[in-house]
């Protein structure tokens, strides 16, 4: 719901707020500029009188002299019949320049303000600046929502790509977003007649004027008693008029002087209504506050960025949301259904379960776990379909869950059952699904159904578990899942090299190109064509020739390289493994790429500490492989034979030459000394203690034992700089792609 | 370029001896392409001491600004009967404002001027822009302004 407080109207008006935006900042150089010509002499140096004086004294046929918030001082005058205007210096008197007002500030400020259609544009600045103030409000509840709440609102943001930009900018600009638009919506509420405008006439006119022989403005005894600072402007009587009087301006209120007493008369000072707008004004212009105006400035120039990347964000979740119809509101609904995800494969059960359940005549809302509503009236059923990610841990869409479920109200009626997704060869099988299952027990609800375990998608167990739902509801219940997977693009095999084979670990690096796809003719350059942008780290999914589900593996290479290259140990009896070790160069392979944002090494000029063994050592080289910016790598790499399984050993000392490598560790574990590479680490205690405490990131990639032994490794010899695994993780700055 | 062509008669102000006759004046402001905001326009009528005697013709809706145009505020002290009924849109730069008026006979040449003060935001008030003799033979003769009034010429009919 607050999600689309903030997407419509972002979408609705994105365009023209970068209009908005854009033309705000350029203006925003305007005081600056100002404040950077203007000669402000030091305060109760100079008085109004002596000003007029020495004005006077250059231009006697002075009318107005006008003090702009920057300093600047504008004399109008007369001469000849003609009308003119310059700039002076306040301490002389004399003329700087002619004044005339920019051209291009004043183009860029009626598109800003009125997009050059006078009053309608007015009124559509005005309506946009409001949802500006919505899109501000609304994405300061998403951040708090997003870092776990206001107290976590300034901690590290996780994600990547245009969201992780997105947030991390509006965390930087809100603040002077928010400012921006709330003075800018008030101005144009107050502009048409929303706000009470504030009665601004001024003083009356004095009715008794002495009517006597004018003195020399220096000698003006009200002029006198103000400072330069306070004037804001002051008009000459018209020349020859004795009853006509001096009306003045200042920074605290506004009356009239006498042209022969010098008698201040009628002064009024400014009423606090007055003053608040005036401050308004001010703080949105920046006029006078050059400091104010680059800050709301710089904050401006976000928006465009922001609206493309909140554009982006809101296409991607609606494309991987979007084929859910007939959702029914969670207030309405009689059955919710609640996703755990980290890829996208859990969300094709629940879209099944979606679907029939719609069918069989009940009010379905379907949502991500993370989206628990506080509670749901309507709802007699809750289903949880939830996969478990890395050890135990919760997939990205259900992070928040358990945090939420503590605000969670349970109708006593409502009843639930989970569903856990997992791989019954790990250790943690369903660990998250079956945390979920016990919370809900403990908040008090009866089980619909004890906890089901779905292993590797096993659409079979899926069915049988709808039956079993049928029967409770008291309707028969056909789930039919067919696994949904991104289309799949022709990979060819361009060349492998093999390794291990003598220690009985054969693992090989393999290297496929995009096949010719057929059909259409090459336009563009190969990798342009259907393989989306991918960087090492991310994950390659390779469809088993008997359709299976696919069997992922990481991807050393990025899209730039032109390859997509893995590197593959052939497991025991391995099904996907061993038909990858069988290729032969040419020949083909199906697959498609899966996004793996949370295995990146972070940018910045911190260390990265990469660890792996095996076949691990894929993505870890690809990282190698682009640190162009000869940032500070470690490689800590166990294998089993130095001569036999040492892979990219080549590579490896390439970079180690040119410094994208700064250091690399082996260690093998056939080999005469029988080392591992957490020995290797224990070794390096000081080393790595040192470079964690400057901020070190590190990367485990590998087998599960090894991960585990790393994890009891780094922990011990953290120990000492009272750290430990968690609170590195919780920073991003412990990291695992663990299989 | 776009004309306002407006038909009004002349306020009670304005009424002088109840035998006089009365013409049609037709009054045309054109303005500079000054480049900024609309223009803030009063014409009025004073005698020839300056003196202000009535109101003709307020361009602009907003009456916080009306204390710009220094000279008319003056002398109708901002008084809303005075220019009830007189008023109009701001001018936009470069455009063109005509005006038709029943003017009292007695008001041409007897010694009265028709006088224009103009204002622009974020620019400098004009007191006096143009100042006008009304006499007979004045009508059709272009009178230019000081500031952002190109010109003034009034024709009776």
């Amino acid at each position: 719901m607050l999600r689309k407080f903030h997407s419509l109207p972002g979408l609705l008006a994105g365009l023209l707020l970068m209009v908005l935006s854009v033309t705000g900042a350029v203006l925003a150089l305007a005081p600056v500029l100002e404040r950077a010509s203007a000669v402000i002499p030091a305060s109760g140096e100079i008085s109004i009188a002596e000003l007029a004086d020495r004005i006077v004294a250059h231009y006697p046929g002075t009318e107005q002299i006008v003090r702009e918030p920057s300093g600047k001082v504008i004399v109008y005058y007369s001469h000849d019949g003609q009308a003119g205007a310059d700039l002076v210096n306040p301490v002389t008197g004399e003329g700087t320049a002619p004044y005339e007002p920019s051209a291009f500030f004043g183009w860029v400020k009626d598109l800003h303000r009125a997009f050059m259609l006078d009053d309608a544009g007015r009124a559509l600045a005005g309506v946009l600046a409001a949802l500006m103030v919505l899109l501000c409000l609304s994405g300061i509840l998403l951040i708090a929502r997003r870092t776990g709440g206001w107290k976590n609102i300034l901690r590290p943001l996780s994600g990547s790509g245009g969201k992780r930009i997105h947030a991390e900018l509006a965390r930087f600009a809100v603040l002077g977003l928010l400012l921006s638009a709330l003075t800018g919506s008030y101005m144009s509420a107050q502009r048409f007649g929303l706000l009470p405008e504030v009665p601004d006439t001024g003083p009356r006119f004095p009715a008794d004027v002495s009517g006597g022989q004018p003195s020399p403005v220096g000698t003006l005894k009200a002029l006198g008693n103000f400072d330069l600072g306070e004037l804001r402007e002051l008009v000459f009587p018209y020349p020859g008029d004795p009853q006509d009087v001096y009306s003045l301006s200042t920074s605290g209120g506004s009356g009239f002087v006498d042209q022969a007493t010098g008698e201040l008369l009628q002064y009024q000072p400014r009423s606090e209504g007055n003053a608040l707008q005036h401050w308004i004004t001010r703080l949105h212009t920046g006029e006078g506050l050059w400091w104010l105006g680059l800050i709301l400035g710089a904050a401006a120039l976000t928006v465009p960025i922001l609206s493309v990347t909140g554009a982006t964000i809101w296409w991607q979740r609606r494309r991987h949301s979007g084929q859910l119809p007939d959702n029914a509101g969670a207030a309405e609904a009689d059955t919710i259904i609640l996703v755990g995800s980290e890829g996208n494969a859990t969300w094709g059960f629940a879209r099944e379960l979606h679907s029939s359940l719609n069918k069989a005549g009940f009010r379905v809302h379907c949502s991500e776990m993370n989206s628990l509503a506080e509670q749901y009236p309507q709802a007699a059923r809750l289903f949880v379909l939830t996969s478990t990610y890395g050890d135990g841990d919760a997939p990205a869409s259900a992070r928040r869950f358990m945090a939420r479920l503590d605000d969670f109200r349970a109708e006593k009626y409502l009843r639930y059952a989970v569903l856990g997704f997992g791989d019954r060869q790990f250790p943690s099988y369903c660990q998250f699904a079956k945390e979920v299952d016990a919370a809900l027990a403990r908040k008090g609800m009866n089980r619909l159904l004890t906890i089901e375990l779905i292993d590797r998608c096993s659409a079979a167990q899926f069915s049988e578990w709808g039956s079993r739902v049928g029967e409770l509801i008291g309707l028969p219940l056909l789930l039919n899942y067919k696994a949904l997977h991104p289309a799949t693009v022709k990979l060819e095999l361009v060349e492998r090299a093999d390794y291990g084979i003598a220690v009985q670990a054969p693992t090989s690096i393999f290297r496929f190109k995009l096949a010719e796809q057929g059909g259409w003719p090459t336009v563009f350059p190969r990798r342009f064509k259907a393989l989306p942008h991918f960087e090492a780290g991310d994950l390659v999914g390779v469809m088993p020739p008997d359709g299976q589900a696919p069997r992922f593996y990481s991807l050393a290479s990025s899209a730039s390289d032109g390859i997509v290259e893995i590197c593959v140990r052939k497991q025991p009896g391995g099904l996907c493994s061993g038909y990858l070790h069988d290729l032969k160069p040419g020949a083909c392979i199906d697959g498609f790429i899966r996004p793996n944002p949370g295995f990146r090494p972070a940018t910045g000029s911190q260390p990265v500490i990469l660890i792996g063994a095996g076949a691990g050592i894929g993505p870890l080289t690809g990282f190698i492989r682009k640190n162009t910016r000869r940032n500070p790598m470690y490689l800590y790499w166990g294998g089993r034979d130095s001569s036999s399984d040492f892979l990219y050993q080549p590579e490896l000392g390439r970079y180690l030459d040119d410094h994208r490598l700064s250091a690399l560790n082996t260690a093998f574990s056939r080999a005469d000394e029988r080392t591992y590479v957490q020995d290797r680490l224990k070794q390096d205690e000081l080393a790595v203690q040192q470079m964690v405490s400057t901020g070190a990131q590190i990367l485990v990639c590998g087998g599960r034992d090894m991960a585990a032994a790393v994890r009891q490794v780094i922990g011990d010899i953290l120990k000492p700089l009272h750290i430990d695994i968690e609170t590195l993780r919780g920073q991003g700055r412990y990291l695992e792609d663990v299989y | 370029m776009k004309t306002f062509v407006l038909t009004c008669s002349l306020f009670a102000a304005l009424v002088l001896p109840a035998f006089a006759q009365a013409r049609d004046v037709t009054f045309t402001t054109e303005l500079q392409n000054y480049g900024g905001d609309g223009a803030y326009l009063a014409l009025y009528l004073t005698d020839a001491a300056g003196e202000y005697q009535g109101t003709l013709w307020v361009s602009g809706k907003k009456s916080k600004y009306y204390k710009h145009l220094g000279g008319w505020a003056r002398g109708s002290r901002l008084d809303p009967a005075e220019y009830d009924g007189l008023t109009g849109a701001s001018v936009t730069s470069g455009r063109t404002l005509k005006i038709t008026l029943n003017l009292d006979d007695s008001l041409i040449d007897n010694g009265y001027e028709v006088r224009v003060d103009s204002a622009v935001e974020d620019m400098r008030d004009i007191r006096a822009d143009v100042i006008a003799p009304l006499t007979t033979e004045g009508s059709g003769k272009p009178v230019s302004g000081r500031g952002y009034v190109r010109a003034l010429t009034y024709e009776l009919q």
